[in-house]
């Protein structure tokens, strides 16, 4: 037997931080590809310190749901779980954007343990951001390859120096596909910034897509406001909204895309898990909400 | 008992000589076929003799047949949680499927499972709020699919959120009827994650208690600060959230292996076996209060006001702040009675009017 557990953040103070973790879960729950899917936390239950003991299979597949390799992914995760012998370098990401998978005895369990790199540095992800810029304009009647400009937005440096790797690699992936006539990194909290956004865009139109697994105080309040979309995120935004001449369509944070499990599965898949067409069966499925979404939208 | 029920003792028998569960035993040996239970022993039968006293020992061939080939654990937790739900270890089989006709209730946390015996020797568990057991089952809303206790259980009756799955705050007014085995364990992990799988745990003389000292020291980032924390805080900290009036989990872990903590570990059905992420992250905040020096401060408030300080603190630490009437201004904790004081003996900068005596003592 296979399992798989999804670990995330989680939140004492925000219900709704859980919510995509169980999402993604639960798309990966219907292609029947893991005996077991479980969801943990370092903030809720399951906390990481109990989750491997709440599934009965020996293979367990661990995916972080996070954006960057540092703190949470390298120190905080295999140390709750109990992973002995984790060492970093068992990931060898020496950029900080490679990180793949290692195997490992936990402490509590008599399982192995295939530990993955997240979700947010993955090479899957940058088609979750592209995936989210054309879920945030599906039903408009525009052609994101005609005059659009995507920002990706990162927390910025903080604790953790890998966190605006993330954010570059994927923005430099997307940029060299052209599909996008122009493609900028922005951050929160270093430079360049986001409150700055259509300066650093020719193009009329600018999709905002930030790089966070869940909405919550940063994507909903700080950054719809430092944009200038509004002056009280309480009071809502258009989608599009008209800032300096161009028109800004802000997507909220791309770990809500349903195509997010994908990167999951992906995750798992690389480590060397069994998913058969789970991958194509979640792409698919995926792509037909947004053709629901864009529908309804018409 | 069904014919797919003997087929499969039959061919448990034939793979392995003898079936041994729970009273029953049958086998083949040189003479034929054997069956076996409390009430009974036959011998020397032939396959249609054989089929005949399993028929006529219809309860313990079905017994066997949904703990062995329904349910099937493959850990040993979740079965043994099963078993303790219908009280398997308190009564022999007849007892216990006299009683399961009725239904057999238990409780687990704020959950009550009531179980009964379907067809065939199936279990059906029915799953409501310990308050709601009692219900008319029309008024609740029904759910089936175990999952959705995610996100049912997240908010409290009043749509507060709970961060601590073990509050004893589960909302009321739904049910999950009729479901199986299978179900059972996953609603209730999904409902209180891993408590199954430490009481098991705890049953077997295995569970892997972490203590405050340990917890605390393994801490980094923000949390690095914890182990400054002394046991007397400790102390504080677990009568203030591990009391079962704020967690049903019943806590085992204390300051260290050496060192209880005197505030009461709880009742709960199932154990704590170390800090949660809510004590962790409360405890940081504590970490940095207790760093504060104790100074005296001088402020004037009659006797009665000093009572009604304490019956504000008491009134928030129960909780009981939304019970107290409008206009019921005999209570301390009385919102008129608040604004009366806050009204006198607050300054312009909305703070008590204090001196600090004794600085220059220091």
């Amino acid at each position: 037997m296979q399992a798989l557990v999804i670990v995330a953040h989680g939140s004492h103070l925000n219900p709704d931080s859980s919510t995509p973790t169980f999402d993604h879960a639960d798309t990966i729950r219907e292609t029947g590809a893991f005996d077991e899917v479980r969801e943990a936390f370092w903030k809720e239950e399951p906390h990481f310190r109990e989750v491997l003991r709440t599934v009965e299979s020996d293979e367990v597949y661990v995916v972080p749901l996070f954006i960057s390799e540092g703190y949470f992914t390298e120190q905080v995760i295999p140390r709750e779980l109990r992973l002995d012998g984790w060492d970093v370098s068992e990931w060898d990401s020496e950029d900080g954007v490679s990180a793949t998978h290692t195997s490992l005895e936990a402490g509590d369990v008599e399982k192995t343990i295939h530990y993955c790199g997240p979700v947010g540095t993955h090479d899957a992800m940058s088609d979750v951001i592209a995936e989210r810029a054309e879920s945030v304009t599906a039903g408009r009647d525009v052609d994101l390859s005609e005059d659009f400009g995507l920002a990706v937005v990162g927390h910025g440096t903080e604790r953790n120096e890998n966190s605006a790797k993330a954010i570059y690699y994927h923005a430099d992936r997307i940029r060299e596909r052209g599909r996008f006539d122009e493609v900028q990194a922005v951050f929160m909290d270093e430079d360049p910034e986001v409150d700055d956004v259509t300066d650093f865009f020719e193009t009329e139109d600018i999709v905002v897509v930030p790089l966070f697994i869940a909405d919550g105080f940063h994507t909903q309040e700080d950054i719809p406001e430092d944009m200038g979309l509004t002056d009280d995120y309480r009071t809502g935004y258009d989608i599009p909204s008209e800032v300096e001449g161009h028109r800004i369509w802000y997507s909220g944070a791309v770990g809500t895309e349903a195509l997010m499990a994908d990167v999951v599965l992906e995750r798992a898949a690389d480590a060397g898990a069994e998913v058969g067409d789970a991958v194509e069966r979640v792409r698919e499925r995926t792509r037909a909400d947004r053709a629901d979404t864009s529908a309804a939208g018409d | 008992m069904n014919a797919t029920q003997f087929d499969a003792l039959l061919s448990a028998i034939e793979s392995d000589g003898e079936v041994a569960h729970d009273g029953l035993l049958a086998g083949v040996d040189d003479d034929g076929y054997y069956i076996e239970t409390p009430d009974e022993h036959r011998e020397a039968l032939s396959e249609g003799e054989l089929h005949d006293a399993a028929a006529a020992a219809s309860d313990h061939v079905t017994n066997w047949y949904y703990w062995e080939r329904v349910i099937d654990a493959g850990d040993e937790a979740r079965e043994a949680f099963l078993h303790w739900i219908e009280r398997a270890g308190e009564h022999p089989v007849a007892e216990r499927y006299d009683a399961l006709a009725d239904g057999v209730e238990r409780t687990w946390g704020e959950l009550s499972i009531r179980t009964t015996l379907g067809g065939d020797g199936l279990r059906t568990y029915d799953v409501t709020h310990v308050d709601d057991a009692q219900a008319d089952p029309t008024t609740l809303d029904v759910h089936r699919d175990p999952l959705d206790a995610r996100e049912l259980f997240k908010t409290d009756d009043d749509g507060r959120y709970r961060p601590l799955r073990t509050a004893p705050t589960l909302p009321t007014g739904w049910a999950f009827p009729d479901i199986d085995g299978h179900d059972l364990v996953r609603l209730v992990d999904f409902t209180y994650p891993a408590t199954v799988q430490n009481w098991q745990r705890e049953r077997e003389g295995r569970l892997d208690v972490t203590h405050w000292r340990e917890t605390a020291e393994r801490q980094t980032g923000i949390y690095d600060v914890l182990d400054e924390l002394d046991a007397d805080a400790v102390d504080w900290i677990a009568e203030a959230c591990c009391d079962d009036s704020q967690c049903l989990r019943r806590r085992e872990w204390e300051f260290d292996e050496g060192h209880e903590l005197a505030a009461d570990g709880g009742t709960g059905t199932f154990p704590c076996r170390e800090p949660c992420s809510l004590v962790v992250a409360a405890a940081r905040k504590w970490t940095t209060l207790e760093d504060e020096t104790e100074r005296t401060y001088q402020l004037d408030l009659t006797l009665s006001e000093l009572r009604q300080l304490e019956e504000i603190v008491d009134a928030v630490a129960e909780g009981r702040t939304d019970e107290i009437r409008e206009a019921d201004v005999y209570d301390g904790a009385n919102r008129y009675r608040a604004r009366y004081l806050r009204a006198k003996r607050f300054d312009e900068e909305g703070q008590f009017d204090v001196t600090e005596i004794d600085r220059e003592n220091e």
